[in-house]
């Protein structure tokens, strides 16, 4: 293997490793931060006191996650200039500054506010405790913020202009500089989309965990007998913390559910506009074609693994659906790979040169393979959790005294099941983008070309063996790395919520302290 | 570019601003990387001891790191040749210093999650490694930046593995090693009592001659072979001055005076490693005409100003809610268990406390 495929092969799994966990705590930290406010405000006693039992949970929980979110992000800030030296080059005028920013605004913020949080309680007041968390929260939602505008150069150059005298992008005042970096209409449609799918992956994490402990206990107090006082204690577990925990995950599935569509939907509209190659790749539409439909299903020949076009068929397809995606209305022109790759020919040359001055034929195809399928498995793998969303909601259904909780362990081992579905779903996602991005590192931008980079123009000039070492040795400790976060986290979400107990003779709870402290 | 052209106010603002994020990570990280050290030459193979040393760091170590990722991010920013030369230049280097950065957060977040003395001994002894290999490593990288390394025309770092690893960057791996092994043990005196705090007190005595040899050699080198400007002289002369105190310091019982010493060593000695390099970058040591410099590596004139205006909001903001979070963890750990026979980690090093003791 070359270089070249060596060091996206890199890229993409220490990548895609990285965001296995972000979305959790991104999405983790708000809903830890919900449940604290919930406890820090509850006036009755009783609810404060699970409220705050969850918070010291699934703070656990977030605080293991976050450790190995943190642990894999240097690595992204030191692979561009590693692997990726040419690119940084090119770009580093314009893309450097949202990563600086990302360090100074949102780096701080998390990981300062974090040690707070874990470390802090009793040394600050209650508020200001509480405050932390929603510092956390704020500080990985903004991290995210910046990376999507700088990725979003990638997919949609503004704000700057080419350079002849150096030949690198540069930031252009006249055309808003690094405000139109930071409101790119591509990052302003993507920031939503992201956000709301870490919020789908932790909703759909607290909504597995807590169903599997309410069932439990539901069935713990029957087996105890719910007259006894043990028996009392398991089913005020089951329906006073994980009913309502439960429940909290299930409102924000259904939010960030429905921010996925909407989002996902402008994503795409814009997405035609800006890449058209990537979203004609998306349906594997080979042809031009008016009133494109959508397919759900599509067989390739032997070179459907490739950019070979002329094998594929479409198995079951939804009429007109692809051009309604992509403008909202039924009958409209989309152009397809093959076309659009003869165009691209003229427009950009038919031949490119690497970094190491070789020449190459230029083909503009993505692997299609690649695209059209993750692009319906990150649909498919969503519409899971709205399944466990809506059964969740209708098996707890009642309020006050008739609400419900259950004990059917179907449920249960559905709704832990259904947990590890977002976070592929989000792989899946990151994966579309990023390979139908391909071969450019930044894409040309439909209104002014001139800024553009092919990913194999922007590697770093290293021998094979170097890169295989450290895509070995990432591999490896990643791996490895896997095994313990997995081994904590089952441990931490298995251990569950000490009883609540009640002193005898002051009849207080013994509600615990929100010291982390490890 | 012009390899010699005069800089612009911006680049040498910029050229500053990543020589203090990186002078506060090191002041800031490198007592976090002592105390890890700490653990071994501390520890007397008591786990709970080796807590009470880790908990003086663990709200604080997060942020300190920081400020590489913040340097890291500015460098690649303000000074995008840099960036892509060095750190595709450093590969291997950095490489390690990666694993050990990720291996350490892993570290600091999961030996606690549970009980068992396998488990934390065994992530006590990635403590040991992790801590000790970036600073090790560092001081490798930056001396080579210092002495410069060979570059071609592409800008394309051609020293080899071997080459990086020369005396003079070695002896700065060991220096950086050993002035935050006594930065962090100086640390330990500051925020923990009883036991730990007195062999703290002991191992900084033992340590600080040593680190004013090493320190002090490896600062002459550089200046004598790297530099010889008035600024890095000062510097200089702080840095030798600073750990020059450090012994009296120790000996009066003066703890926060001694690590303010450390501090002011660290910073004094990154101050001339940086201002040495100036007007360049990463000098070319094959042929000065392609040195990366200042004024050739930088970003535009106008991103760096958008930078400026974005740092001097952010910035101010950053270093006072980290001070305030230095000041809520201002207080010592207790949970000492009081001296104990334990497995001493380097025979020799212990005699060595003892005697420090009986001069004391």
């Amino acid at each position: 293997m070359e270089a070249l495929d060596l060091a996206r092969w890199q890229f993409g799994i220490t990548t895609v490793y990285h965001f296995i966990f972000v979305p959790l705590t991104i999405g983790l930290s708000l809903l830890v931060a919900v449940m604290q406010t919930a406890a820090h405000r509850s006036r009755d006693v009783e609810r404060a006191d699970a409220w705050t039992r969850l918070t010291k949970f699934f703070g656990s929980l977030l605080i293991v996650n976050f450790g190995i979110g943190i642990a894999t992000g240097i690595v992204q800030e030191f692979q561009f200039g590693m692997n990726w030296s040419e690119y940084a080059r090119f770009v580093g005028d314009v893309f450097g500054a949202p990563l600086a920013l990302e360090g100074l605004a949102a780096f701080f913020l998390e990981s300062v506010f974090l040690g707070l949080w874990i470390f802090g309680w009793g040394r600050i007041p209650a508020r200001v405790h509480l405050a932390c968390i929603w510092m956390v929260a704020l500080g990985t939602t903004l991290s995210a913020y910046f990376i999507i505008a700088a990725n979003s150069f990638m997919q949609h150059p503004v704000g700057a202009m080419l350079n002849p005298e150096t030949g690198r992008a540069e930031l252009d005042p006249s055309q808003g500089s690094l405000w139109a970096v930071l409101t790119n209409v591509t990052a302003l449609a993507a920031f939503p989309h992201v956000i709301a799918g870490a919020w789908l992956v932790a909703a759909a994490f607290v909504t597995g965990v807590a169903a599997w402990h309410m069932v439990r206990h539901h069935n713990r107090a029957r087996q105890e007998g719910l007259e006894t006082a043990d028996g009392a204690a398991h089913e005020r577990q089951a329906r006073t913390v994980f009913r309502p925990a439960l429940r909290l995950g299930v409102v924000a599935m259904l939010i960030s559910g429905a921010l996925l569509a909407i989002t996902g939907d402008t994503q795409a509209q814009i997405m035609f506009q800006q890449q058209p190659m990537k979203m004609a790749s998306a349906e594997a539409l080979c042809e031009t074609q008016e009133g494109a439909p959508f397919s759900v299903l599509t067989i390739g020949g032997p070179d459907a693994f490739a950019q070979d076009c002329s094998s594929v068929t479409h198995l079951i397809e939804i009429p007109n659906l692809t051009s309604f995606l992509a403008t909202h209305t039924f009958d409209a022109e989309l152009q397809g790979v093959d076309d659009l790759n003869a165009q691209y020919k003229e427009q950009f040359g038919e031949s490119v040169t690497d970094v190491h001055g070789t020449v190459h034929e230029a083909d503009y195809r993505p692997n299609l393979f690649v695209t059209y399928w993750s692009f319906r498995l990150m649909i498919g793998l969503a519409m899971f959790s709205a399944v466990l969303a809506l059964w969740a909601l209708w098996i707890t259904r009642g309020r006050g005294e008739a609400a419900r909780t259950t004990g059917s362990t179907a449920f249960a081992w559905f709704a832990v099941l259904a947990i590890p579905m977002p976070f592929l779903a989000n792989i899946a996602g990151w994966v579309f983008t990023e390979i139908g991005r391909q071969p450019w590192v930044v894409v040309p931008n439909p209104d002014d070309p001139t800024i553009r980079l092919m990913t194999m123009q922007g590697v770093s000039n290293h021998p094979s063996a170097m890169v295989i070492t450290s895509l070995l040795v990432f591999t490896v400790l990643y791996g490895i790395l896997a095994v313990v976060w997995f081994h904590l986290m089952r441990r931490a979400a298995l251990a569950g919520i000490p009883l609540p107990r009640r002193d005898e003779s002051t009849d207080e709870l013994d509600t615990p302290t929100l010291s982390f402290g490890y | 570019m012009d390899a010699f052209t005069d800089p612009t106010g911006l680049q040498i603002l910029w050229f500053c601003l990543i020589g203090l994020m990186f002078l506060g990570y090191f002041v800031l990280e490198g007592f976090d990387f002592g105390v890890e050290m700490d653990l071994l030459a501390l520890g007397r193979g008591s786990s709970s001891r080796r807590s009470t040393m880790l908990r003086t760091i663990g709200p604080l170590w997060d942020g300190n790191e920081v400020w590489l990722i913040a340097g890291g991010a500015a460098m690649f920013a303000a000074f995008p040749e840099w960036y892509a030369t060095l750190f595709s230049g450093f590969y291997l280097p950095l490489l390690a210093i990666l694993v050990a950065l990720i291996v350490r957060v892993c570290a600091f977040k999961y030996r606690d999650k549970r009980e068992d003395a396998a488990w934390r001994g065994a992530w006590d002894v990635l403590h040991v490694l992790c801590g000790t290999a970036p600073a090790l490593l560092w001081g490798v990288a930056f001396s080579n930046i210092a002495a410069g390394v060979q570059l071609d025309e592409n800008r394309w770092v051609t020293s080899t593995l071997g080459e990086l690893l020369n005396p003079f960057a070695l002896l700065g791996g060991l220096v950086f090693v050993l002035l935050f092994w006594l930065h962090g043990t100086l640390y330990l005196t500051l925020r923990t009592e009883g036991a730990i705090r007195a062999d703290a007190r002991r191992l900084a005595a033992v340590l600080a001659v040593p680190v004013l040899l090493a320190g002090g050699a490896y600062l002459l080198w550089h200046q004598l072979a790297h530099s010889g400007t008035a600024v890095t002289w000062a510097a200089l002369l702080v840095a030798a001055l600073a750990l020059g105190a450090v012994l009296p310091a120790v000996r009066a019982g003066r703890e926060r005076l001694a690590f303010a010493a450390t501090a002011v060593a660290i910073a004094a000695a990154t101050v001339q490693l940086f201002a040495g390099l100036f007007p360049s970058v990463l000098p070319a040591a094959n042929d000065p005409a392609l040195s990366l410099t200042v004024a050739n590596a930088s970003s535009s004139e106008h991103t760096l100003l958008v930078m400026t205006v974005v740092t001097a909001i952010l910035l101010p903001l950053v270093i006072a809610y980290q001070a305030w979070s230095y000041w809520v963890f201002r207080h010592r750990i207790s949970g000492d268990e009081g001296p104990m026979p334990g497995t001493a980690a380097v025979a020799g090093l212990r005699r060595r406390y003892r005697d420090a003791f009986e001069q004391e």
